[in-house]
C-alpha cells in the first residue's frame, strides 16, 4: 500500500485538541490541520442522514464587512444582491472574477443595514481578503468600507441532520432571530423557527452563540458561531446532546450526494457559475463583477456543462479521471466517491454540452477500465420532506 | 498489536505462513486500514495469476482514496478471500484476521527473511 504523508505547517482551529483528544485522524486542508475522520466515514455520513452529525468548519473564513458602502461595495463583487438582502437573512452567490471565473463560493448574512458577515472557503481567505481591498480601492477610492478577519476569533460548528434542529433548541437557553420570524403564533422564538437561510442569536450556558439555518449537507440544519474560548465547551454540550462528530471525508461525500459544488473542483477561477449549473444564484441585473460574460453563457450556452454521473459498484470515478464517449474523451470528472446512501457510486463531471442530456451513456477511465456511467440531474439525493 | 507472527512490508501489507502448508496469507496493516479509511472495494488477482515480491498485486478503494497493494512475496495466487467482494469493511474491522486478502503457494521462501519483523515495522511506523 502507498500512503501519502507530507509534512505541512499548517493552521489550527480552536477545537484541534479536542479532536485530537476524540482520536480524530488529522489531515492537511486548505492550509489548516483538520479531522478527515472520527470513527469512519461511512457510519458519519449515517448519522447526519438519519440523526445528527457535527463538524469543525472553523477553518472556512469570517470576514466582517462594514460601513456606509459595504452593501455597494458587495454589490459590485458579489453575484447575488447584498442591498436586496434584508437584515436577518443570509444568500448564498460567487465571488466572479473580469471572465465570469468563481474566485470563491461564499454565504454571506445582513447583520445589520451597514454590516455584513461572510464566509469564504478556508483556502481562499486570503485571496478573497486581497481582491475585496483591490476593489474597494478601485470602487471607493478605499473608503467607506472596514473588513475585519474575525476568523482567528471565533470557532464555527455546523449542526446537521434531522434531528439537528431539536438539539440546538434544547441547549439554546435564550434566542432572538436577526429578523421577524414567519410563522410564530405566540411561540417562544426557537433556531427551530428559522427558515433557511436566515440567522439569530442566542446564549448556551451563558455563551454568545451566533446561528445561521445553512449548511452543506443536504440536511437540514445550522451553523453555529461562537467565541474560540467557547468552541470546546460547545462541541462537547453537542455531543453528550447526541450529536456525532463528523470529519471532511463525510462532510465531502454528504456535499456530492446532494449535488453541492467544492470550489477546486466544480468551481475554480476558469469555471463560471453558468458551466456549473448554478445560474440561479447569479442575478439577471448585472453590475457586479463578470456579468457581461455570465449573461452571455445564460443566454448562448457553455461549451461545457456539469453533470451527474452515476455507476452501479463500488469501483469509484475519481477526480481528473476522463469521461468518454465511443472511446474519445468529451469531459473530465471533477469529484467522485462510493455514496454510502445510494449503495452506488456517484460523480460530477464537465462533459461537452452535446452528451449533458439525463440518461446518456457515457464511460469513464478508471485506471485504464472503461466503466459505463449514465448522466443524471443533480442532486443524487434530496431529503424527503 | 501487530501480531509477532507474521512479517510486514513498508508499504503496510503483512504475510503470515500457515502452519503444515507451503502457502502464506496475505492482508495490509491495521495501521493500512486506519490510514485508508473505509475500504469500499478491494481489486485482487485471480487464482492461479502470479505475485511478485513487492510488485502490484492489485487496488484497495476506500471512500475517499485509491491506494495500490504490492505482494510481499513471489507465488502463485491459490485462494482470494471471497467475502471481501460482498464484506470490505472486514479489512477495517480485522485486517490481521478475517480481512486477509490472498493465499499464496510461495516460490522463494527466503524472501520472507527480508521483511520487517512486527518490531521492526512497529518501529518503522513510529517514524511516520
Amino acid at each position: 500500500m502507498t500512503t501519502d504523508l507530507s509534512p505541512a505547517e499548517n493552521l489550527r482551529t480552536t477545537l484541534y485538541d479536542t479532536h485530537v483528544a476524540a482520536g480524530a485522524r488529522m489531515v492537511p486542508f486548505g492550509g489548516w490541520d483538520m479531522p478527515v475522520q472520527y470513527q469512519g466515514t461511512i457510519a458519519e455520513v449515517e448519522a447526519v442522514r438519519q440523526a445528527a452529525g457535527i463538524f469543525d468548519v472553523s477553518h472556512m473564513g469570517r470576514l466582517n464587512i462594514g460601513g456606509p458602502n459595504a452593501a455597494g461595495l458587495l454589490d459590485t463583487l458579489l453575484t447575488g444582491s447584498a442591498s436586496d438582502l434584508r437584515v436577518g437573512r443570509a444568500r448564498y452567490c460567487f465571488i466572479c472574477n473580469e471572465r465570469g471565473g468563481v474566485i470563491d463560493d461564499t454565504i454571506f448574512y445582513r447583520l445589520s443595514d451597514d454590516e455584513f458577515l461572510l464566509i469564504p472557503n478556508a483556502g481562499n481567505r486570503a485571496a478573497v481578503a486581497l481582491w475585496f481591498d483591490r476593489q474597494l480601492a478601485q470602487h471607493y477610492d478605499g473608503r467607506g468600507v472596514q473588513i475585519t478577519d474575525r476568523t482567528m476569533a471565533t470557532g464555527l460548528i455546523a449542526v446537521q441532520g434531522p434531528q439537528a434542529a431539536g438539539i440546538v433548541d434544547g441547549l439554546l437557553e435564550d434566542f432572538s432571530p436577526g429578523a421577524r420570524l414567519a410563522r410564530n403564533p405566540g411561540r417562544q422564538p426557537q433556531p427551530s423557527l428559522l427558515r433557511p437561510y436566515t440567522w439569530g442569536r442566542g446564549h448556551i450556558d451563558g455563551r454568545r452563540i451566533f446561528i445561521g439555518r445553512t449548511g452543506y449537507t443536504g440536511e437540514d440544519g445550522f451553523e453555529l458561531a461562537v467565541q474560540s474560548s467557547d468552541a470546546a465547551h460547545i462541541w462537547e454540550r453537542l455531543t453528550q446532546a447526541g450529536a456525532t462528530p463528523c470529519g471532511l471525508g463525510a462532510r465531502d461525500v454528504l456535499r456530492l450526494e446532494a449535488g453541492l459544488p467544492l470550489h477546486g473542483h466544480e468551481l475554480a477561477d476558469t469555471i463560471t457559475p453558468i458551466e456549473a449549473g448554478l445560474s440561479r444564484f447569479v442575478r439577471r441585473d448585472g453590475g457586479f463583477n463578470g456579468a457581461d460574460v455570465l449573461d452571455h453563457q445564460r443566454v448562448y450556452g457553455t461549451p461545457r456543462q456539469l453533470v451527474g454521473l452515476t455507476m452501479p459498484g463500488r469501483s469509484a470515478p475519481r477526480a481528473d479521471y476522463d469521461v468518454l464517449a465511443d472511446g474519445e474523451v468529451v469531459g473530465t470528472v471533477s469529484s467522485g466517491s462510493y455514496s454510502p446512501t445510494l449503495e452506488r457510486c456517484i460523480a460530477m463531471a464537465f462533459v461537452d454540452a452535446a452528451y449533458s442530456e439525463p440518461g446518456t451513456a457515457l464511460q469513464v477511465d478508471i485506471r485504464g477500465r472503461a466503466a459505463d456511467v449514465t448522466t443524471t440531474e443533480l442532486p443524487f439525493y434530496r431529503r424527503a420532506g | 498489536m501487530n501480531p509477532d507472527d507474521r512479517k510486514y512490508t513498508r508499504e503496510h501489507e503483512w504475510v503470515v505462513s500457515e502452519a503444515g502448508a507451503d502457502t502464506v496469507l496475505v492482508g495490509i496493516t491495521h495501521y493500512a486500514q486506519d490510514q485508508l479509511g473505509d475500504v469500499v472495494y478491494v481489486e485482487l488477482p485471480a487464482v492461479g495469476d502470479a505475485v511478485g515480491y513487492l510488485a502490484k498485486m492489485g487496488e484497495i478503494e476506500s471512500v475517499k482514496a485509491v491506494s495500490d497493494l504490492f505482494s510481499p512475496i513471489t507465488g502463485q495466487v491459490t485462494e482470494v478471500n471471497a467475502r471481501l467482494a460482498q464484506e470490505p469493511e472486514l479489512v477495517n474491522n480485522d485486517p490481521f484476521g478475517d480481512g486477509w486478502m490472498l493465499r499464496v503457494s510461495m516460490s522463494d521462501p527466503a524472501e520472507l527473511d527480508s521483511l520487517l519483523d512486527a518490531a521492526s515495522y512497529e518501529e518503522y511506523i513510529g517514524q511516520l
